[in-house]
C-alpha cells in the first residue's frame, strides 16, 4: 500500500506549480538581472525608457536666445546675467506653440530669494546686496522701480 | 497631503522628506507574526519535547496559530500604498531584501502548520465524510459538507491503528521542523528592522533574537488568554448540561484541569520573558556604554521623549507587574488573566517603541518627529492606518479561530454526545 | 530581451546565491578596483556641489519640482537646500522650510511646531547653505532592500524607481541614510531624485544645474577624464555625506563642514 504521508507534499507541490505558471504569465518579459547584477540590477528593463520619455520643461537660455536676443543682450551686461530666463519666466516647454504665453513671476519673494540680506560669512549670500522687505516700499512690486533685466533704479 | 504628513509633527531640524512612514500597521505586523510564531512554539513543546502537561494546550495552540497565520499578512496589506501589487513580492522576489523572504517563509510555514493539522485531524475528517457518503438523500448543506470534508481527506480513508501511528510520527517531525521555521518567520521580521543601517535605533544584530523571544512571550500569553476564555464558555455550557445529564464533565472537573494547564504554561511564559528582557536591557546598556555618534539623540528619545512609553508602559506595566503577578504563590485564574493581558500589552508597547521610536528622531540627529495616531478616521487612509485598522487586525484572528474551529474542533469532548 | 526560461534561471541563480551576496566573501584586490573603473559602461553620472557658491535662493528646488512633476505645494521634494547657522555659543541651528522651494527670505530659523529663532548678525560664527539631492550611491541601500525589484541602478549609475512595479512598502525610504526618498503624492509610489534622467540621457544638464545662477551645482561623468567635474573631484579636496554607511555616495561637496548632517 502506498503511504498516505506524502499527500500534503503533493498538495504543496501543486500550489507551487500553480504559482510558477501564474508567474510566467504575470511578470513582464524584460524583467530580470541587468548590468548591475542581482543586488542592484534586478528590474524591468522597459522602465528605463519610461523615465527617458518624461517631457522636458526647462529648455534653458539657449532655447530663448534666437527670438529674444534683444532681452538677452540687455541682461548680459548686468549682474543678473547669471540668472537663467526660465527662473522668472517659467519653464518654456514648447513655447511659443505650447504655452503661447509664459507667466512671469514678479512677486517680491522672487527677488528676496537673493536680496533678503543674510550676512552669512563663508556663504556667497553675504556678497549680495539686500533690502529689508518690511521697510523698503513694502506694498509694491520690485519691478515698479527696478527693471530685472537692467537692475538699478530707473532702468 | 503627503503620505505620513497627517500624523507627523516635526520639531527642530528634520529634513523635508522625513515623515513617520511606518505607522501603526507596521507595529501590528511584528506583533501579529510574533503571536503566530509563539503559538506554534508552544504547541511544539508538547509534540517535540513531550512536555505532557501542555497536551491540552498544544492542539489548541496549533489551531490558533493557523488562524493567526491568515491574519499576519493583513497589516502589511493595509500598510502598502499599492496593496494589489503585494503579489509582486512572490512574483519577482528580490532576496537581498528582508521583506522578500516573506513570501517563501510564510508559505513554507503555512504548509507545515497545515500539514501538521491535516495529520492531527485526518481521522476526524474521515469520520465525518464516510457516514455522509453512505447517506442516500443528502440535502444541499450535507452535500456541501460532504464535498468539503471529502476534499480535506485528500483521498485517504485509511484510519487503521497502524496508519494513525505514522501520523503521530509525521506530526512530531513537522513540529520539529516547524520550530526553526517559526523562529525564522519572526526572526526575519526582526531582521527587517535590525538590518536598516540608516536607522540608529533599529540597527543591532540582537534585533531578530529580541523579536523571537518577545514573540514567544506574546504567543504564549495569547494562547493562555484564549484558552481561559474558551474554558469559561465550556464551563458555562457544562453547568447547563449537567443539570440535564450527569454524564457530562462537571464545572469543577474542567476548572481543575484548566488551572493546572495555566500554571504549567505560565512557567514557560516567565522563562521566555526573562530571556526577552535580558536581551533588551543588554542592548540598551551596550548602546549607552559604547555611546557612538547617534547616542546623544537616542538618549534624548529613550530617557526623554519616550520615557513614559518605554519605562512605565513597556517595562513597568507590561513586564514587571505581570512578572510579580505570576510569581506570587497560588496563582488564580483571575490573576492569570490580568497577567497575560499586561504581558500582551507590554509586547505591543515594545513593538511600538521600536517601530515608532525608531522614527522619533531625524536622520540629522538634530530633530524629532512626533507620532499622532489617527483615532477618528476621516478617510480610508486614516482608518486603515489608525486606531480602527489596528483594532480590526487584532480582532481578526479571533474571528478566524472561531471559523476554523468549525473544521478543526479544538476540544475533543465538545463533539462527543 | 529576456526569455521566460532565462528569467526563471536568473531568479534561481539569484535565490541560490545572492541572499548572501557572494561578493561579500571575496577579497577586494586593486585589480578589481581597476576593473571596476574600466568596466564596459562609458558613463557614470556624478554630482559636484560647491557650498561656498550656494546663496540659498532655492531656484533649484523650484525648477526641480516643476521639471519632475512633483506637486508644487506638497511638502516633499527631490532636492532641497539646508541652512546651517552656528552661533558664538557653539549651538547649531538648521532648517529647510518647504525644502527652500521659496528660498530663505527671513533670518528666523524654523524650529518646527510653530517656533522660530531670530538670530542676530553679531551672534553668528559661521553660516552657510547646503543643497541636497540623491547621492546615486555606488552601493545603494535603498535598492538592496526593495523586495520586488522596483528600484534599481542603471548601467550609468543612476537609481530609478519603477512606478508600475512599486508596491509602496516604504522600506527603501527607511533604508536611505540621506532622507531623499518619499511617497509621490499622486502615484503613491516611492519617489526620488534621478539626476533628471530624461535630460541627462539626451545630453542636457539637470533642471537644478540649469536653474542655479551661481554654478553651485554641477553634473558630470566620472568616466570622462576631461570632464571638468571629474577634474575637480580627482584633483581638489572634496568630501561626501555620511561615508560611514558604506554606501559610496556619488554627490561630492566642496566646503562641507562637520556640522552638516
Amino acid at each position: 500500500m502506498k503511504s498516505h504521508l506524502l499527500r500534503p507534499v503533493y498538495v504543496v507541490l501543486g500550489i507551487i506549480a500553480a504559482i510558477l505558471i501564474f508567474r510566467m504569465l504575470y511578470v513582464p518579459k524584460d524583467f530580470g538581472v541587468h548590468e548591475r547584477g542581482y543586488m542592484y540590477g534586478w528590474y524591468r528593463k522597459g522602465n528605463e525608457q519610461e523615465w527617458k520619455a518624461v517631457s522636458i520643461k526647462y529648455m534653458t537660455t539657449e532655447y530663448c536666445k534666437d527670438c529674444h536676443a534683444d532681452k538677452i543682450s540687455m541682461i548680459t551686461k548686468t549682474p543678473h546675467a547669471v540668472i537663467p530666463c526660465e527662473n522668472c519666466h517659467g519653464p518654456a516647454r514648447e513655447h511659443p506653440s505650447d504655452p503661447p504665453k509664459l507667466s512671469i513671476d514678479k512677486s517680491r519673494n522672487q527677488c528676496l530669494r537673493c536680496h533678503y540680506p543674510l550676512p552669512y560669512p563663508t556663504s556667497g549670500r553675504a556678497n549680495i546686496r539686500g533690502i529689508d522687505p518690511e521697510k523698503h516700499n513694502p506694498d509694491i512690486e520690485c519691478a515698479m522701480c527696478h527693471n530685472p533685466h537692467k537692475p538699478g533704479l530707473g532702468g | 497631503m503627503v503620505h505620513g504628513e497627517i500624523w507627523t509633527l516635526k520639531e527642530l531640524f528634520v529634513t523635508p522628506n522625513e515623515y513617520i512612514y511606518w505607522s501603526i500597521q507596521i507595529v501590528m505586523y511584528p506583533f501579529m507574526t510574533g503571536l503566530v510564531a509563539g503559538a506554534f512554539v508552544l504547541s511544539s513543546l508538547y509534540h517535540v519535547f513531550g512536555v505532557k502537561q501542555l497536551k491540552e494546550m498544544a492542539r489548541f495552540a496549533l489551531v490558533f496559530s493557523f488562524a493567526l497565520l491568515f491574519a499576519a499578512p493583513m497589516p502589511i496589506i493595509l500598510h502598502l500604498q499599492h496593496p494589489l501589487r503585494g503579489i509582486n513580492v512572490i512574483m519577482t522576489s528580490h532576496f537581498t531584501s528582508a521583506i522578500a523572504a516573506f513570501g517563501i517563509v510564510f508559505f513554507s510555514y503555512g504548509a507545515i502548520v497545515a500539514s501538521e493539522l491535516w495529520f492531527l485531524y485526518r481521522k476526524h475528517f474521515v469520520e465525518i465524510a464516510l457516514p455522509l457518503k453512505e447517506k442516500q438523500d443528502k440535502n444541499l448543506l450535507e452535500w456541501m459538507k460532504y464535498l468539503v470534508f471529502c476534499a480535506l481527506t485528500l483521498g485517504v480513508y485509511d484510519i487503521s491503528e497502524e496508519s494513525l501511528k505514522k501520523d503521530e510520527k509525521a506530526i512530531k517531525v513537522l513540529a520539529g521542523v516547524g520550530i526553526p521555521v517559526a523562529c525564522f518567520l519572526h526572526g526575519y521580521a526582526g531582521f527587517i528592522f535590525g538590518s536598516v543601517k540608516a536607522n540608529a535605533l533599529w540597527m543591532t544584530p540582537l534585533m531578530p533574537v529580541i523579536f523571537i523571544m518577545s514573540a514567544i512571550v506574546s504567543g504564549i500569553a495569547l494562547c493562555m488568554l484564549t484558552y481561559i476564555a474558551t474554558m469559561e464558555i465550556r464551563k458555562f455550557l457544562a453547568s447547563r448540561r449537567k443539570a440535564q445529564s450527569p454524564f457530562y464533565q462537571s464545572k469543577e472537573e474542567i476548572k481543575s484541569v484548566e488551572i493546572n494547564v495555566i500554571k504549567m504554561t505560565a512557567k514557560y511564559l516567565l522563562l521566555f520573558m526573562i530571556f526577552a528582557i535580558s536581551l533588551e536591557l543588554l542592548d540598551l546598556i551596550f548602546r549607552g556604554y559604547t555611546a557612538v555618534k547617534s547616542w546623544d539623540v537616542l538618549r534624548s528619545v529613550i530617557y526623554g521623549k519616550d520615557f513614559a512609553s518605554i519605562f512605565i508602559l513597556q517595562y513597568g506595566i507590561g513586564n514587571l507587574l505581570p512578572f510579580i503577578l505570576f510569581l506570587l504563590p497560588n496563582l488564580t485564574l483571575r490573576r492569570a488573566v490580568i497577567g497575560v493581558l499586561l504581558v500582551l500589552f507590554g509586547v505591543f508597547m515594545m513593538r511600538w517603541n521600536v517601530v515608532i521610536g525608531g522614527q522619533a528622531f531625524s536622520l540629522t540627529f538634530a530633530g524629532y518627529m512626533h507620532y499622532q495616531l489617527p483615532i477618528i478616521p476621516h478617510d480610508w487612509e486614516t482608518f486603515k492606518e489608525g486606531l480602527g485598522g489596528a483594532v480590526g487586525i487584532f480582532v481578526m484572528p479571533f474571528v478566524l479561530f472561531w471559523l476554523i474551529s468549525k473544521i478543526f474542533p479544538v476540544f475533543s469532548n465538545t463533539e462527543s454526545h | 530581451m529576456f526569455s521566460r526560461r532565462e528569467f526563471l534561471k536568473n531568479t534561481i541563480k539569484g535565490a541560490a546565491g545572492l541572499a548572501l551576496p557572494l561578493t561579500a566573501l571575496e577579497l577586494i584586490t586593486p585589480e578589481m578596483i581597476l576593473a571596476l573603473k574600466q568596466d564596459s559602461a562609458k558613463t557614470r553620472w556624478v554630482f559636484l556641489i560647491d557650498t561656498y557658491k550656494c546663496v540659498g535662493c532655492g531656484f533649484c528646488v523650484k525648477a526641480c519640482k516643476t521639471e519632475n512633476e512633483i506637486p508644487y505645494d506638497a511638502n516633499v521634494t527631490r532636492t532641497w537646500v539646508e541652512r546651517y547657522v552656528v552661533t558664538k555659543d557653539g549651538r547649531l541651528y538648521a532648517d529647510s522650510p518647504k525644502g527652500a522651494r521659496d528660498g530663505f527670505t527671513t533670518n528666523k530659523i524654523d524650529l518646527g511646531l510653530g517656533n522660530y529663532k531670530d538670530i542676530k548678525k553679531e551672534e553668528i560664527n559661521k553660516a552657510f547653505f547646503v543643497p541636497k539631492l540623491c547621492n546615486q550611491c555606488e552601493n545603494p541601500p535603498c535598492v538592496q532592500v526593495c523586495p520586488v525589484g522596483a528600484t534599481y541602478q542603471t548601467a550609468d549609475g543612476v537609481v530609478l524607481v519603477d512606478r508600475k512595479w512599486c508596491i509602496g512598502c516604504g522600506y527603501c525610504i527607511m533604508a536611505c541614510p540621506y532622507g531623499v526618498r518619499f511617497f509621490h503624492p499622486v502615484y503613491n509610489t516611492a519617489e526620488k531624485c534621478n539626476f533628471c534622467y530624461h535630460r541627462i540621457s539626451k545630453g542636457m544638464k539637470t533642471a537644478c544645474v540649469e536653474a542655479c545662477p551661481f554654478g553651485a551645482r554641477k553634473i558630470g561623468n566620472i568616466k570622462d577624464p576631461n570632464d571638468p567635474v571629474t577634474v575637480t573631484i580627482l584633483t581638489e579636496r572634496v568630501s561626501v555625506l555620511k561615508s560611514e554607511y558604506g554606501t559610496k555616495p556619488q554627490v561630492y561637496y566642496i566646503g562641507l563642514s562637520e556640522e552638516v548632517r
